[in-house]
Parts: structure tokens; C-alpha cells; sequence
């Protein structure tokens, strides 16, 4: 669910924000749902390691995301994905949890114009970067051409895929303005649909193409 | 005068019949708004994760939490199965922990400390001279006079054929949030029976169904594997209940593979025998198959074309493996391949070309009219007669050779119990409500198609509400049955609605007498038929009601209103492969689909379900099993990475041909399941017609072609 209003902090004017209480995500953080509860006083206070660079972990550290421009920070484990951040910590939860192994490509996101699969990004890796998810395409109002090409071409069924499915095929479109069929076939292999959605996809790939 | 309320009369909006519509819940879906059941993030919630065993056979001698509940953050522990339970296949779940967050979860599961007695399991069941005492007796059944009928035969002929277990493996894994209020419990949970599970939770927590609430607005997935509570669900309550905190519990995906569905297996010898013309005479398989440890439905066998003459015997093997659940067509994919991989053999043996073997015997199946009109559309879209060659003739010179096949299949599809009710409120605002689950097939879309064009609206002025069992009730989403289900009771009450409606606006539009045929509603509009200068917009009708809306249920079934559902439908898909002879490999060219459904409530929804059954079956045809490791008990391939499916780039054409206004007046006939059968078939009777030698069993993976390929040579050396 989209994220607007209800995430605690920004970076500049973090504390401020924070002592602004939004309260379901300032709840969610209360009861740990991203880790908060669980730092231990002084547990971020992490060694040097030998080049003068803070190690962080294990346990929570301070972590900051930018999501669909938006910044947020957060207190996480260094071992949480980035998925796990997105849709646990900060309620993003368009990119979804399916085969945790880099295979399927429903956690899809687009990291600093890459696709990646979030489910094998650390979270601390995506530190600063630029992440864009699947509620920062329509945060408009508007949705994407491509989201409505999904929907005129049927390119969903359970629609669970969906949204990793449509950040894989805006980050191939940024690459291939004009793509021929043969492409979306070889390039967007990276992505299952166990609905078997993928003529619909095929068809709105190329459709979107023309529209934007 | 009685309320018409079957399909099609000329005052319909007819959005259904035909046309392509857009999913209602799609731009939801697309914007990756739509909130699924491992989505719920609530206030206060805890994750839960479970431990499963190691073991594919054995007894739990000790259960040592105490490491466990050390871990700071974890909430509660549930034990599943006692010391001194048997497990019977590994990944069995046997303690469920809630923790602050799914990683502690996780922490604390890896910190569980079980001890085992371990028993000699087998997970393996092709090679039935291995399975000894596992294998029980199932069915054995004789119809007509098989021996006579072989001895008398012009042309037998004898194969061996079959195909492995295949995983569901849902999107969304199985789960649920479960949130106490008080006595009263709500559960989130990724279902295709919202009612069901609801009513088997309150049996087991021994609460009253009124006290539990199933809400599951979307799903990702469950092809027939998510008609229970399941035992994780329960656990998930009762920790919710014993910490006070909302908790969510998913499956994952190594456990979602392991234990949450799988289809069962199917191996036989088959014999079959036909005049010379090709008529069948009979038909005589001898099977056996595996669903886990415990039985399952007997396989349809012989499948469909039923000779006059057959004798079938099936046995189970019990096998340590993750029990079977059922899966999109129950039993008739593997039944299927048992029947039309023999007769297409029998065809190349008689040297009939098995477009007119096939034609010739559909006399045997119930519905012979439909498929030779299947066959011949399929075999235009496939330009058969042109492309086809006998077996292993394809002139082509160097590695690759074409082949086509055909397979038939057949469901039900059947209507569901059902009941909606549609409310007209005098604004003018028109709600549908219904305590069914859109599992992806588009039930949402097709409730408010029903709904509009039974009261002459557009689709947009029709508010659909399902996927919560405070909805009126209905039935779970199996075997294609929802669609015909809701269509049908939606149907009964829009229509009854609209009638009252018209008695309300009948003073304003002057109508005297029995309102209903006096007066038609189209367009949003309701007017006088025999003076259409008497007219009002919907809206207008609606504010005659003053303050009281119009609030309808229908049912399904219903004795009044006629027949609006039946079940049974037909379909023939057609194979065009090129096999690599050198590596094994076998692409598909192109397949083509022609299914029937009766009426059509959404050609759009339709024909995607066409394509995904389409690419699920190819998947399985060609690269889908899952493997388990004789030594270890394990599955080998409990992930997606070697659990293969196919991806978007992997599917060569696929022509989908859903038969429209040929079949309508039976009504609304579920789609789903049918068109999942055929592509195993299909498939592996072209890559027969393509090299001539048979490729037993499915999936038709690279290492059999080649072997099947080599034992070829041997045999002709």
C-alpha cells in the first residue's frame, strides 16, 4: 500500500518529522514490525573496521532509503533485503515475496534505472540510492501507460506477479524505446507468471511502447 | 406474467455473449494496490514461521523450544505435532513460532532443537517392482468384453506411458493474518473458499461461524490447492489468540513446494485395438499412481473416447512425498495422457493420419457433434492438412524435425451454490454482493457484467463487493464452478430487482397493470415499450423509491427462473513441436486451442484463462516434475530455480479459439479447468510425429528424448 503520509521520517528534517507522530507507522516501528524495538541501547554504535569505515550489524543500524523519491530512515538488521525493508518496514508491498531466490522476478524494482530483484539486494546495499517501486509509477493519480496497457490486454490474471512483472517491463522500456517483438520475448524472461498472462504482457509491452 | 429470466431476451444490454471487457480489478493489480493476504501489514502484528521436518519418514522422539524461546522478541510457540508422531514426508510442519519480525521468527525456528527416530521412506514410485507392500489396491473395472474384442482385433497396439508429480506452486504462498476482536476472529487468508475455511476454523476453535470472519478480496494463486484452513492456519490462530496480537503466517516457498500441493502422478501399460478403418474396439490399461500417502480419486480411464470394450485396473502407491491437493482438472490431465498418447499410436500404427483417427472415434465420446466441429477448426487455425506428415517423415534434412499432435479433453464446470444479492438505492447507485473469491479468473468483472446487463447499465454502474463472508454465501472456487454459480443467482436477482424497480417507476411513466413487460430498461434508461416518448433515466427511476432501496438475493440453484448454468464442455488442441534430435531439446512452434464454455460472460477473461491453462500445460509437457532423491527422501527441487516453469519467451504462437454464440443457450459453463488437459498429449504426439518413437513419459525433458532417441537406434540396428 502506497506510502504517502503514513511513513515516519524524510532525511533533512528526520527528528522533527518523527516527533509529528504519524500513528500507524510510527505504531508498526513501536511494536518492531521493522526491527525498531529490538535495538538494544548502544546497539548501533558499531567498530571501525580497518579502513576507517563503520561495520554495520549485527543487530539494527541506521539505514537510509529513498523510495520513489521520498526519503526514508529507517533502523534494520543489515541482513534484511531490501524487499523485506519495502514491504515490511515501510509498507511498500506492491514487490512481492514469491521464490526469495532470484528466480521469478515478483520482487522487481528498479534500482538506480536497473531492474533488480529485491529479495537478493540488501537493504544496506540500496542505501542512497534511487529506488523506485510500483506505487511510485501512478503516485500521480494518473496511471502509466503501461499499467493501462496491462489492464486493456489483460496482462494479469491473480495479478500477484503483476507488479514486479510492470517494473521489469518499464526498466526494459527505458532501455528499448522502440522494442521489437523479439526482444520483450528474450529480455523479459526474468519474470514468471503462473497464470500464464504472458500473451496479454507481450502485447501491452509493445502498446505502451507506442503510447509514451 | 412470469420474470424472464434467461439469457438473451432482446431488452438485455448484452454486455456478455461476446464482447471483450476490461477487469474491473485491474488497475488495482497493474498499480500494485490490490492488498493480498501476505500484504497485511497490521498494527501490532507478529510473524510466525515454521519448523518442518527433515525427514521424509519418521517418528519425533524430543521437542527442545527452550533455545528457542530465548530469543528476544519471540512471542509464542506453538507445537503441531507431538513427540511421538509419525511424519510422512519431509517438510511436514511440526511447531509454528511468532516472533516482533519474520527474521526473529526465523531465528528462533532455526533454534528448535528436534530429535527423530528415522524409518525407511519411499518417494519414489515409477518403478513399481520397488514399491512392495506400499502399493494398495484401487479400482478394477471391466466393461464389455475386452479379451474377445483384442483377440479379434484388426490392429493392437501396447505403450507404456505416464507423468510425474507437478507442484502448484502458488505465486502467493498458502497463509493467512489472523486478527482476534475480542471472541470474534478475522482472517486475511489467501483462500479460494472464503466460506469453507471459515466454517472448518470455526469447528476446530470450536467458536460459532458467526464469529469468524474470512476477508480475501484478492489471491495470488491457488489452481486448486487452497479449499482448507490447513494445519498452519490453525496454529497462526491459536497464537494470535494465546498472544493477543494479530499474526501473520505464509508458507515459504521451499515449504509452499513441499507440502502445499501437487498433482498426482500416473503410469501404465495401455492396449489398445481397432478395426482396420480406425474404428476403436477396446481399450485395457493397467496404472498406478501417487498422491502422497494417501489415496486420491481414480483416474478417468480410458479418458473420454470410451471404446466398447475396456478394462481398467488402478493401484496407489503410497510414497513419502508432500500429499497431492487438487490441481486445475483433477486427474484428467494424467488420464488424458494414458488415452490419446495410445490411440495416436494406434493411428501412426494403422498409418491413419490422426486428425481423421480422431474424427472417426469422437462417435465415442458424449459429445460427438462438438468435437468434430473442434477438430476441424482446430485443424484450420493449425492448416493440418497441410503441414501434417506421417511419423518421422518430416523431409527437413539436418537435426531438427517438425511434428504436430492432437489431444481432446472434456469437464464439467458445473455451477457452485450461490446466492447474490443486488440492491438498487435511490440514488441510483446499484451494489452487488457476494461472499465468493476472485482467484484470478475474473468473478469480480463477471458479477458486474451479469448485474449491468440484466438491469440495462453499464458495467461502471454496477459496484461489485465480494471476497468477505459477511457477503451472502457461496461456494468455494473448485473445478470451475464459480462463474456459473454467481452468474446464475446474480442473474435472478438483478432481474427480480429490476422488476420491482419498473413497479416503482410505473405511476410516473403512466404504466398500469403488470409493469414489468410494459416497460424495458437500456442504455440507463427505463421507458414505456409501446411509447418511447415515456421515458426516464435510471437515476430518475431510482429516486421514485423514496427512501427505501430495492435489496434483492438470488440463488443458485433455484427452482423458478429456469436453466442459467449447465455443466460439461469440449475442447481439441493441436501441437506443432521441432525436436533437436542432436540435443533433445523441443521447442514449441505453436499450439492451438478450441474450447467451448457455452454461454460466454467475458470473451476477454475467457480467452486469457484459455492462454494460461495453455502455458501452465505446456510448462508441464515440457519441464515441470518435481524430483525427489531416493536416498535422502527429499525434494530435490523444493525452489524455483530448479522447479522449472516456463517464461514469457518460452511459448511459440498460441492460437486461442473460444467458441462464441455456437452453444449459448445452455448457459454459463466454467472454463478454467478444461483447457489445462490437453497440452501433455498434444504435445508428446508431436514429438512422436516428429521422430517417430515415443517419448513415454511427461515431462518431455531433453536426456529422455535422447534416450528415447538411442533406444530407437538399438532397436533398428
Amino acid at each position: 500500500m502506497p506510502a504517502e503520509g503514513k511513513l515516519t521520517v524524510t532525511s533533512d528534517k528526520a527528528d522533527e518529522q518523527q516527533k509529528e507522530a504519524v500513528p500507524r507507522r510510527t505504531f508498526l516501528h513501536g511494536v518492531g514490525l521493522g526491527g525498531a524495538v529490538l535495538l538494544a541501547p548502544g546497539a548501533a554504535a558499531a567498530p571501525l573496521t580497518g579502513d576507517g569505515m563503520a561495520a554495520a550489524g549485527p543487530g539494527p543500524a541506521p539505514l537510509i532509503l529513498i523510495v520513489n523519491g521520498k526519503t526514508h530512515k529507517l533502523q534494520l538488521e543489515p541482513r534484511v533485503t531490501l524487499l523485506d525493508a519495502l514491504r515490511n518496514s515501510l509498507d511498500y508491498t506492491g514487490a512481492k515475496k514469491v521464490c526469495d531466490r532470484a528466480t521469478c522476478g515478483t520482487c522487481t524494482v528498479i534500482l538506480d534505472g536497473e531492474p533488480v530483484y529485491g529479495c537478493t539486494v540488501l537493504a544496506i546495499e540500496a542505501q542512497g540510492r534511487d529506488i523506485q517501486t510500483i506505487e511510485g509509477l501512478s503516485a500521480s493519480g494518473n496511471p502509466h501507460p503501461l499499467q493501462q496497457a496491462f489492464v486493456e490486454h489483460d496482462a494479469l490474471q491473480c495479478g500477484f506477479c503483476t507488479p514486479g512483472l510492470v517494473m521489469a517491463c518499464k526498466a526494459f522500456l527505458n532501455k528499448n524505446r522502440y522494442p521489437m517483438a523479439e526482444q520483450v520475448q528474450s529480455e523479459l524472461g526474468g519474470n514468471i507468471c503462473r497464470c500464464g498472462a504472458y500473451p496479454g504482457v507481450r502485447q501491452a509491452v509493445l502498446d505502451a511502447a507506442r503510447k509514451l | 406474467m412470469p420474470i424472464e429470466y434467461t439469457w438473451a431476451p432482446p431488452e438485455d444490454g448484452r454486455l456478455y455473449g461476446g464482447l471483450r471487457i476490461d477487469r474491473i480489478d485491474g488497475p488495482d493489480k497493474a498499480a500494485g494496490r490490490a492488498q493480498y493476504s501476505c500484504d497485511r501489514n497490521l498494527p501490532a502484528m507478529l510473524v510466525a514461521k515454521l519448523v518442518t521436518s527433515p525427514h521424509a519418514h519418521a517418528r519425533i522422539t524430543k521437542i527442545d523450544t527452550r533455545e528457542a524461546e530465548k530469543i528476544t522478541g519471540v512471542r509464542g510457540v506453538e507445537i503441531m505435532r507431538r513427540p511421538g508422531t509419525e511424519i510422512q514426508w519431509a517438510g511436514a510442519e511440526i511447531i509454528a513460532i511468532a516472533a516482533e519480525t519474520e527474521d526473529i521468527a526465523q531465528d528462533a525456528a532455526d533454534a528448535v532443537r528436534i530429535e527423530y527416530e528415522v524409518l525407511p521412506h519411499l518417494v519414489k514410485e515409477e518403478n513399481l517392482a520397488k514399491a512392495g507392500a506400499r502399493v494398495k489396491p484401487g479400482t478394477d473395472k471391466t466393461e464389455g468384453n475386452p479379451s474377445q474384442a483384442f483377440q479379434t482385433a484388426d490392429v493392437v497396439h501396447e505403450g507404456y506411458y505416464g507423468c510425474s508429480t507437478v507442484a502448484h506452486c502458488c505465486p502467493e504462498p498458502h497463509g493467512q493474518v489472523v486478527d482476534w476482536q475480542g471472541d470474534d476472529v478475522i482472517v486475511y487468508a489467501s483462500t479460494q473458499g472464503i466460506g469453507a475455511i471459515g466454517a472448518e476454523l470455526s469447528k476446530i476453535l470450536n467458536v460459532s461461524p458467526s464469529q469468524v470472519r474470512v476477508i480475501t478480496p484478492v489471491m495470488g494463486g491457488g489452481f486448486g490447492s487452497k479449499h482448507s484452513i490447513d494445519t498452519w492456519g490453525v496454529a497462526c490462530a491459536k497464537l494470535a489468540k494465546r498472544t493477543g496480537r494479530p499474526v501473520k503466517l505464509m508458507l515459504d516457498r521451499g515449504q509452499e513446494m513441499m507440502v502445499a500441493g501437487a498433482r498426482p502422478s500416473l503410469y501404465g501399460k495401455v492396449k489398445v485395438a481397432a478395426k482396420k478403418d480406425g474404428t476403436l474396439t477396446a481399450y485395457q490399461s493397467e496404472s498406478w499412481s501417487t498422491g502422497g500417502m494417501s489415496g486420491h480419486a481414480v483416474p478417468p480411464l480410458p479418458y473420454l473416447i470410451e471404446p466398447p470394450n475396456h478394462s481398467t485396473r488402478h493401484s496407489f502407491v503410497s510414497t513419502n512425498t508432500g500429499p497431492a491437493r487438487a490441481f486445475r482438472a483433477p486427474n484428467h490431465p494424467q488420464a488424458a495422457m494414458l488415452t490419446m498418447c495410445a490411440y495416436d499410436d494406434l493411428a501412426a500404427k494403422l498409418k491413419m493420419n490422426p486428425l481423421e483417427f480422431f474424427r472417426k472415434n469422437v462417435g465415442l465420446t458424449p459429445r460427438p457433434e462438438v468435437y468434430r466441429t473442434q477438430l476441424d477448426k482446430a485443424a484450420e487455425l493449425m492448416a493440418w492438412k497441410a503441414n501434417w506428415r506421417p511419423a518421422g517423415e518430416d523431409p527437413t534434412p539436418g537435426p531438427m524435425k517438425r511434428g504436430l499432435g492432437i489431444s481432446i479433453h472434456t469437464w464439467g464446470g458445473g455451477p457452485n451454490s450461490s446466492e447474490v444479492r443486488v440492491t438498487i438505492h435511490p440514488d441510483g447507485s446499484v451494489v452487488a454482493e457476494c461472499g465468493t473469491q476472485d482467484v484470478g479468473t475474473g468473478t469480480h468483472t463477471a458479477l458486474a457484467i451479469v448485474v449491468a446487463s440484466s438491469l440495462g447499465l453499464p458495467v461502471s454502474g454496477v459496484q461489485v463487493k465480494i471476497g468477505d463472508t459477511l457477503y451472502p454465501p457461496s461456494g468455494t472456487s473448485r473445478g470451475s464452478s464459480t462463474v456459473g454459480g454467481v452468474a446464475a443467482a446474480a442473474r435472478r436477482a438483478a432481474k427480480f430487482a429490476l422488476v420491482k424497480l419498473k413497479e416503482a417507476a410505473a405511476p410516473a411513466l403512466g404504466v398500469t397493470g403488470d409493469a414489468n413487460p410494459q416497460i424495458e430498461s437500456r442504455f440507463a434508461r427505463l421507458a414505456v415499450k409501446v411509447d418511447f416518448s415515456r421515458q426516464m433515466s435510471w437515476r430518475q427511476a431510482c429516486n421514485k423509491l423514496g427512501a427505501r432501496s430495492i435489496s434483492v438475493v438470488g440463488r443458485q440453484p433455484q427452482p423458478e427462473g429456469g436453466k442459467l448454468a449447465d455443466s460439461g464442455v469440449g475442447g481439441v488442441q493441436m501441437a506443432d513441436v521441432s525436436v533437436d534430435t542432436e540435443t533433445g531439446l523441443i521447442t514449441l512452434n505453436k499450439m492451438v486451442a478450441v474450447q467451448d464454455c457455452g454461454l460466454v460472460i467475458n470473451l476477454k477473461a475467457a480467452e486469457s484463462q484459455v492462454y494460461g491453462a495453455l502455458i501452465m500445460g505446456i510448462s508441464q509437457a515440457l519441464w515441470e516434475e518435481r524430483i525427489y532423491d531416493e536416498a535422502s527422501g527429499k525434494l530435490l527441487n523444493a525452489d524455483m530455480e530448479f522447479y522449472r516453469m516456463g517464461g514469457i519467451g518460452d511459448f511459440g504462437e498460441l492460437v486461442v479459439h473460444v467458441m462464441t454464440g455456437v452453444y449459448d443457450e445452455r448457459g454459463v459453463i466454467g472454463l478454467g479447468e478444461a483447457p489445462v488437459i490437453s497440452p501433455g498429449p498434444a504435445i508428446s504426439n508431436a514429438v512422436f510425429n516428429a521422430i517417430r518413437i515415443r517419448v513415454p513419459t511427461l515431462p518431455l525433458t531433453p536426456d529422455k528424448v535422447l534416450s528415447a532417441l538411442a533406444g530407437k537406434q538399438r532397436g533398428s540396428a
